[in-house]
């Protein structure tokens, strides 16, 4: 009974210190309400709101209305549907691309760190060469000869660009961790390597891999529209990259009565980002206890 | 035993002197800094040349196939052709092509351009290179400068009306593409209120205009690359200062600085020598990351405003499947960030002592 009571209490005790660092940090509270609400409108807002991709050429560029709030395009679409429609695919790529990309640091980091020896040298060797390089050149090129039209095969090459920032700083710090008093105590206890990673040194890295997990989905969000809207990514769907390309390569910027056309999607994508970043602000204090206690 | 022990004392010591030299000149860091460059270097030509061959659509085999098929050629002569086109002996083995490839790189032979017939690659990018690096190496050293002023600027005037405006605005700057902040400018400048000329600013250049070093020139250049260098400027700067404002709080916290101020010494001393000297070394810490970066975005950049840069070529390249060039822009783009690294690396040694005595290895 009195077990199950602190359980109950550590539990809602631990979901309170989780958000109010988040609630606490503005430019961090900013950030979270961003995500949820492009969460909802990208996932919710299209069971909503319909897709319609009929051409309509008596509603060419019409201003915004009741019935369209954002007007509509070179062909008559709305704009609204589109940028409602458009943000799923961005989202769901940025989101598994990030969880690879931290997948591959978080494994090579802490390999590298525990194996140390020719493996850590050559990995880290790697990941030397791997940061000097300009990324974008590297995946325009790529694209140039792999069809990127699959969602997985897209998020995969994406993946490659942001795991080396991430896998040195996985490793120096389980190099560091790996020295601490309640590591080695736990080793004198015998606790097992399970326990020790995933009890003792994992948790001190959430912090890191969750900042790291949020800024690769920023970079992988940059690359995808980027690749998208130079036509090096062939588009089926529609998306906000997409809603660029075609207000781009139709010459629908240089038409004054256009503005919307052209910032719905602009702004989509960077308030997108800017919610990201700023969400980093609140989780570097939610997983870090030092600045938890200390703010 | 003592006596031929003396007898080789000579020659011994001259031999153990040397080989301090040796140990010293391979320890050294910038030493070990060029050799990495070279490695990389080496890496990335070698990877590039592999990776093209062996991809499933080779675009030498595409090349064959395609002059076969609309030409009529034999296969002989089409792989004569495509051997004249990517400079490189086509019917030899893969191991030796390559050797052929780094030997005709070595001479600055990058091949023909497949889609302009005739044009040496090496010649379009003599064209087009220059651009890139003013417009980019421009932007990068006011962005920098820009930015360790406002840096410093707030963190002197820390949580006053303006700290916050200008930290907020480099935040939210630095955060979104760079490629949408150059869109919004030429849509808001050059479309909606009509305040540039955007189609006379395309171009690295006016057509016609005698490159010299004269203020027409001069303005020209800078008239051309202005939309480019804005964006550039707009989209790093507030790094560069976010950057620098926390590097100063830290250093106005360090005793030196303290010392200096008992000393009595005058506030604009301490602000550059004491604060400004020791803050901006994470500044330059951080060039050799945001060299790539800045090159990498150049290709969108020079895209949406049709500046005739070397990330233009590329794109271009890569549409037209011109691979000739793709594959040489690609390679040029890629050493110029390396060896621009490896420069920024060498000044942060001079700057930052302690690089040179741990040898800037992490450990």
């Amino acid at each position: 009974m009195s077990t199950a009571g602190s359980v109950v209490r550590r539990a809602s005790g631990g979901l309170g210190t989780w958000l109010r660092p988040v609630i606490r940090n503005r430019a961090g509270l900013i950030g979270l309400i961003g995500l949820v609400a492009f969460i909802l409108l990208s996932f919710v807002g299209p069971l909503v709101v319909p897709l319609s991709t009929q051409t309509d050429l008596s509603k060419v560029y019409s201003p915004p209305s009741l019935q369209h709030p954002l007007g509509t395009d070179f062909q008559g679409r709305d704009i609204w549907a589109q940028v409602v429609h458009g943000g799923k695919e961005v989202l769901i790529i940025a989101f598994i691309s990030g969880l690879i990309s931290t997948a591959i640091a978080v494994a090579l980091g802490s390999l590298s760190a525990v194996l140390g020896g020719l493996f850590d040298s050559f990995t880290m060797w790697v990941t030397d060469i791997w940061l000097t390089i300009p990324h974008f050149p590297v995946l325009a090129v790529i694209a140039a000869f792999v069809k990127l039209s699959d969602v997985w095969a897209l998020a995969f090459i994406l993946s490659l660009l942001a795991w080396p920032t991430l896998a040195r700083a996985v490793r120096a710090q389980v190099l560091s961790l790996r020295q601490r008093d309640y590591v080695e105590a736990a080793r004198a206890l015998d606790l097992g390597t399970r326990h020790i990673v995933f009890s003792e040194i994992l948790p001190n890295m959430m912090s890191y891999v969750a900042i790291s997990l949020v800024f690769s989905m920023t970079s992988a969000i940059y690359a995808q529209v980027a690749l998208v809207f130079l036509g090096l990514v062939p588009f089926a769907t529609n998306n906000w990259g997409v809603m660029l390309s075609l207000a781009w390569t139709r010459g629908t910027i240089f038409y004054r009565g256009s503005l919307l056309n052209i910032m719905s999607p602009v702004l989509a994508i960077a308030l997108f980002q800017l919610s990201l970043v700023w969400l980093t602000r609140s989780l570097e204090e939610v997983f870090n206890p030092r600045l938890r206690a200390s703010a | 035993m003592a006596t031929a022990a003396r007898a080789c004392a000579v020659p011994a010591g001259v031999l153990r002197s040397a080989w301090r030299l040796v140990r010293r000149v391979v320890s050294s860091f910038v030493v070990r800094r060029l050799a990495k460059a070279l490695i990389t270097i080496l890496v990335v030509i070698t990877a590039t040349f592999f990776i093209i061959r062996l991809m499933p659509s080779n675009p030498i085999q595409v090349y064959i196939q395609e002059q076969i098929s609309l030409y009529s050629m034999s296969y002989e002569d089409a792989l004569a052709q495509a051997s004249a086109m990517f400079a490189m002996r086509l019917d030899q083995p893969l191991f030796s092509q390559y050797l052929d490839y780094m030997r005709n790189l070595l001479h600055g032979d990058l091949g023909m351009s497949y889609r302009s017939v005739g044009t040496p690659v090496a010649q379009q990018i003599a064209k087009f290179l220059p651009w890139t690096l003013f417009s980019v190496g421009l932007s990068l050293l006011v962005s920098f400068a820009l930015g360790m002023g406002l840096g410093m600027l707030t963190a002197y005037r820390r949580e006053t009306l303006l700290d916050h405006v200008l930290s907020t605005l480099g935040s939210v700057l630095s955060s979104v593409p760079n490629y949408l902040v150059a869109m919004v400018l030429l849509v808001l400048l050059g479309v909606q209120w009509k305040v540039l000329p955007l189609a006379q600013m395309r171009g690295s250049h006016t057509a016609g205009i005698k490159p010299g070093f004269n203020l027409r020139f001069i303005t020209d250049i800078l008239f051309h690359a202005a939309m480019p260098i804005a964006t550039y400027v707009l989209t790093t700067v507030g790094s560069w200062m976010l950057t620098m404002k926390s590097s100063t709080i830290a250093t106005l916290e360090e005793d030196y600085v303290t010392v200096a101020r008992a000393r009595g010494l005058p506030d604009s001393r301490i602000m550059t020598a004491y604060v400004g000297r020791n803050a901006s070394l994470p500044l330059f810490a951080q060039l050799a990351i945001s060299v790539g970066f800045v090159v990498g975005g150049s290709m969108l950049i020079e895209a949406i405003f049709v500046y005739q840069g070397v990330g233009k070529l590329l794109i271009d390249s890569i549409n037209q499947r011109d691979y000739p060039v793709m594959q040489a822009v690609f390679l040029i783009i890629t050493v110029s960030v390396i060896l621009a690294n490896l420069l920024a690396d060498v000044l942060y040694s001079r700057l930052d002592p302690r690089v040179r005595v741990t040898g800037g290895s992490e450990q």
